[in-house]
């Protein structure tokens, strides 16, 4: 019940490239958990409110006092392509 | 050694009266740690580099660490080769406060990659083995915690539950596991997962240590806006009874592929409830068999946002760095993640696209509510609530990873306290052959109450404990050497 | 072919002057050394969560008030979720369908909402020619990311470009008064998007819309607007359909390209920020933010024209300058007997163009000339005391000195000749001295009278009044 079309969509959105053998084997493993979790729509849920958080706290906020930022060094000490002082990336490709 | 069968109430009194020296026992348990069989950790103290993870005065056991946990300068992977050599700049706040309050860190603990899994299979850094039998799972998520401390290589440990992975390997290994309430235990530092249903939480051998190692842990941090602490700092257990007390059994969470050596310790545990002057009565929770689904709608969807900054830009994996932009994040991200979590990626992207939103994650969380509102309802009724924690005790090892449904059916006793935010707590409450046969494995007994009522459920727990004298331990323990049982 | 009108709508996004980021600690600033102002929550570490500054909510309210715009009791953040290198949790936290604040107005502009959101950080193109397409690598500086943002959405209600600019002045002079943002579009503390479609005129329906962006200046709004209505216009005239979608200004050209990209448009999967609670500003918040406003621009222009008399442009221009606009108020009030609309031409005509002369900066408030002073003096000239001429040498006097405008005239011997009969005497002898010239002027040749008038000012230095002297030799000649 989900399309091939529709994993490799949504495998673009993720940024997964999959495997052909991924893509056949998902597509029937997705099927299968959905045709379950489909199960929720039996449910007559009209006029009941979803739960977008779980505890009822308002308004946490934090004042506007500089705390300390991680040294340069610190910063760039993970990354897997430091330059500059930057964080290097390969550029997007534009389509022709 | 006879250090390390002090539980850490005892080990802290000792150490207090100057009856323990801290270095010693520390040192005792590093040792034990080193006899690691069970792959349960991926980093142990003894290897170094924990520089900023120091105590000067050790006042508490060593404490087991799952590798969700950011640990300044000391390598944390989720078990995903997507954070193989990463050390975040910075620690997480429940890490932090055990270092304040004088507890060491023993080690990093194994677990399923970013928390998805109930049998330590999804690690790549291998699998975790059961202390009771090396061919079976020890559950999961935290899988390599709650094996470290029934095999005897730590004391105790934390864990991250967000749909049973603490309650369920500690049911699985036949150690106390705790899910606080939601916003109990800060979340600033613990990989998320799942970020509404992610919380800390101890893995003991005991209740009254999951009780001490909860009090050091809970409290509202201004770094995690989603934290409010519990209203009072908990009491080490002493109830001997439980009188007065009622406990709800949802009739809907009744199964028929209920394991029989399972249900029989579950209906035994009953029983002791009653003659230890409990009061048992029948709840209706009807929507919450329904939990399973919603939650495998919810806790993907945040999943596949959460995991979405592991891109191979700032830090971690990067692969295909040649290409362009694109080829980057496809082929780190392909590469860096196991199957189960790509799975669970997919299926979260999927319930949140365009079109789909409202008749998946926007039905799952009115679901949710429904849970919640059945939970509340029932303990107008009842003080608390128990079922099983699995339907099954310990599976072998690749006997449930063909089918993800069926791995997924783990859950199903767990899920529902995770949705509603409410805490809950396994203890071993015996032990019992599994349907395939084979030696005598540990059940979990799940005991929940409503939000931020722990101290109920750790005195109810406690007595049960006591009553239920659960003192098995696994034949070929580590720390004894290993001979057969 | 019904004659097509535009339909313009702004997007704009405001950076906020607040001392630190929207969900974190780290301090914001400008132009300082890559990657100094950055921490593992806006890195993007695993594991950190956001906690919103309170500055920042506070800030926003403010423009809330200034929009006229209603305040949700209760809104929530939501993820915006799309992979871009600058947007390091692959998220932006932002406000989707229960924003702060909706329905507000500003000028003949309806204000459809405005919300709170943050800034994605800093990409710099490294390899060839600095633009973001073709092969390469980016650079990216975190400082700039996390920056607290109001994001402000107009109903399409503009008409045309110059409309559009106008008011997009119009609102970051707004804006600038709160003292929430720099507002400064060259920096980048203000971006204004168009989106901009055409219709045949009296369609209530909406033509399909393009979505303009890389304006940052008011005049590159204009020109990018312009250009963008021609094209569509075109299309629409020769018989074709506009297509949705988004085009990038570039200000070499001053063309529009669109931005092809490799997916279809974006899925953002929105949905509500589980790491973040509710926002439900308390009465005293609100009450606070409403009280906080000076009196903005629009009011001012809209009570200077209506009350005071100013003609729009003149109030306009002293709506933009308040210290100004104090001062011209002060001088209004000191100077009896003169339209205020006359002490408003001098402030923003004669006196601006002295101070820059002078090469006096500050404006006029913070000049040697006092309000009560330059008051005297327009009353003076009014009353003819002094020629107009005479007036702008007195102003600059003042500019140079300060002081008293009378006393000023008295030195100088400025003062008109009031005695008609002196004047009459004057004129009189020029008119015999010019005999020729006032034939001419008797048999019908206007121009023939600037010889007597010249002679007329002469002899008085200059300090007759022109007209008047006009009317005297034309009396004297019979006309």
């Amino acid at each position: 019940m989900i399309e091939r079309e529709q994993v490799l969509h949504v495998a673009r959105l993720a940024r997964l490239r999959l495997t052909e053998e991924e893509v056949e084997r998902m597509t029937g493993e997705l099927s299968g958990i959905l045709e379950h979790v489909d199960r929720i729509g039996e449910l007559d849920l009209e006029g009941v409110e979803p739960t977008s958080h779980v505890v009822k706290l308002e308004n946490v906020l934090r004042p506007d006092e500089p705390r300390p930022s991680l040294s340069r060094e610190a910063a760039l000490a993970e990354a897997p392509d430091p330059a500059d002082g930057a964080f290097r990336v390969p550029s997007p490709q534009a389509e022709a | 050694m006879e250090l390390l069968q002090l539980s850490a109430v005892a080990a802290r009194e000792a150490i207090a009266a100057g009856d323990l020296d801290p270095g010693e026992y520390a040192a005792a348990w590093q040792e034990a740690a080193a006899r690691d069989d069970l792959n349960a950790y991926l980093w142990r103290a003894a290897e170094g580099g924990g520089e900023a993870l120091a105590v000067e005065r050790p006042a508490l056991p060593p404490v087991a660490v799952k590798d969700i946990f950011c640990t300044e300068g000391v390598s944390t992977t989720a078990a995903s080769r997507i954070l193989a050599g990463y050390r975040p700049p910075y620690t997480a706040t429940a890490v932090r406060r055990l270092l304040d309050a004088g507890a060491p860190i023993l080690g990093k603990t194994n677990m399923d990659e970013f928390a998805m899994g109930s049998s330590n299979e999804n690690s790549a850094f291998g699998p975790v083995l059961n202390p009771w039998d090396r061919e079976r799972v020890p559950g999961g998520s935290s899988g390599g915690s709650a094996a470290a401390v029934a095999g005897g290589l730590a004391p105790w440990a934390i864990g991250t539950d967000t749909g049973g992975s603490i309650r369920q390997p500690a049911a699985l290994c036949g150690i106390v596991g705790l899910k606080p309430t939601y916003g109990a235990i800060s979340r600033y530092g613990m990989i998320a997962f799942a970020s509404s249903l992610d919380q800390c939480g101890p893995l003991t051998r005991d209740v009254r240590d999951a009780a001490l190692l909860l009090g050091l842990l809970q409290g509202r941090d201004p770094m995690d806006s989603t934290s409010v602490g519990l209203p009072e700092a908990p009491r080490l257990p002493e109830r001997e009874d439980l009188r007065g007390l009622r406990f709800g059994v949802p009739a809907e969470l009744a199964r028929d592929d209920l394991e029989a050596g399972v249900r029989e310790v579950f209906e035994a545990t009953l029983g002791r409830i009653e003659a230890l002057g409990g009061e048992l009565a029948e709840v209706s929770l009807p929507s919450a068999e329904l939990g399973i689904s919603a939650y495998y709608v919810i806790a993907p969807a945040e999943a596949s946002s959460n995991l979405a900054r592991y891109d191979g830009v700032r830090y971690g994996l990067r692969e295909g760095g040649d290409g362009d932009l694109l080829q980057m994040y496809e082929t780190t991200r392909a590469q860096g993640f196991g199957a189960e979590v790509k799975r669970r990626i997919m299926l979260g992207t999927y319930a949140l696209s365009s079109g789909y939103y409202d008749a998946y994650y926007g039905q799952a969380q009115r679901v949710r509510t429904r849970i919640a509102a059945d939970f509340e309802a029932a303990f107008g009724d009842v003080d608390l609530i128990v079922t099983p924690t699995s339907p099954s005790v310990a599976f072998r090892l690749g006997e449930k990873t063909d089918d993800p449904l069926e791995m997924y059916l783990n859950d199903f006793f767990t899920v529902p306290m995770s949705l509603a935010g409410i805490p809950a707590v396994s203890i071993p409450a015996g032990l019992a052959r599994p349907a395939g046969g084979g030696p005598e494995l540990p059940v979990g007994f799940q005991i929940a109450g409503p939000a931020f009522a722990e101290q109920r459920l750790l005195d109810a727990a406690h007595a049960l404990e006591r009553a239920i004298g659960f003192d098995a331990r696994p034949a070929a323990a580590a720390a004894e050497g290993g001979s057969d049982g | 072919m019904a004659e097509l009108e535009p339909v313009i709508g702004l997007e704009i996004h405001v950076q906020l002057a607040t001392r630190t980021k929207m969900f974190c600690g780290c301090e914001l600033s400008f132009g300082d050394e890559p990657n100094v102002h950055t921490c593992p929550v806006c890195l993007a570490h695993p594991g950190v969560l956001p906690v919103p500054n309170e500055q920042a909510i506070r800030y926003a309210l403010q423009i809330a008030a200034a929009l006229k715009c209603e305040v949700a009791p209760r809104s929530i953040f939501h993820r915006k979720n799309y992979f871009y290198p600058d947007n390091p949790k692959a998220y932006q936290i932002s406000q989707y369908d229960i924003p702060l604040a909706r329905n507000g107005r500003l000028g003949d502009v309806r204000i459809h909402r405005a919300h709170l959101e943050e800034d994605a950080a800093k990409m710099v193109h490294v390899g060839e020619s600095g633009r973001i397409h073709g092969s390469g690598a980016s650079l990216v500086d975190f400082n700039r990311g996390g920056t607290p943002l109001v994001e402000i959405v107009t109903e399409p209600d503009l008409r045309g470009a110059a409309e559009a600019a106008s008011w997009a002045r119009l609102l970051r002079e707004t804006v600038r008064q709160l003292g929430v943002s720099d507002v400064n579009m060259e920096e980048g503390s203000l971006r204004v998007d168009a989106n901009v479609s055409v219709r045949p005129v009296g369609s209530a329906e909406l033509g399909v819309k393009t979505e303009l962006k890389n304006m940052n200046s008011f005049r590159f709004l204009q020109r990018g607007i312009e250009a963008e209505l021609e094209r569509q216009r075109a299309i629409v005239e020769a018989g074709g359909q506009v297509e949705q979608e988004t085009l990038h200004f570039d200000p070499a050209t001053g063309t529009l390209t669109p931005l092809r990209s490799k997916e279809e448009a974006h899925d953002y999967r929105y949905f509500p920020e589980p790491d973040l609670v509710p926002l439900a500003p308390s009465e005293e918040m609100l009450r606070e933010a409403r009280e906080s406003l000076p009196e903005l621009p629009a009011e001012r222009i809209e009570r200077y024209e209506s009350q005071l008399g100013l003609a729009r442009d003149v109030a306009t221009v002293l709506a933009f300058d308040p210290p100004t606009a104090e001062y011209f108020e002060r001088a209004a009030e000191a100077a009896k007997g003169v339209e205020p609309r006359v002490v408003a031409n001098w402030v923003t005509g004669e006196l601006a163009a002295a101070l820059r002369a002078a090469e006096v900066e500050g404006g006029a408030a913070a000049s040697k000339v006092a309000p009560e002073a330059l008051a005297r003096l327009v009353a003076m000239v009014g009353e003819k005391t002094i020629t107009h001429r005479s007036g702008k040498e007195v102003l600059a006097a003042l500019v140079a000195e300060g002081g008293d405008p009378e006393a000023i005239v008295e030195r100088e011997g400025l003062a008109m000749s009031g005695d008609d009969g002196e004047l009459e005497a004057i004129v009189a002898a020029a008119i015999e001295a010019n005999a020729d010239a006032a034939e001419k002027v008797k048999a019908g040749n206007e121009k023939a009278i600037g010889a007597i008038v010249g002679a007329v000012m002469r002899e008085t230095k200059g300090r007759a009044d022109g007209g008047e002297v006009n009317r005297l030799i034309r009396a004297k000649l019979g006309l």
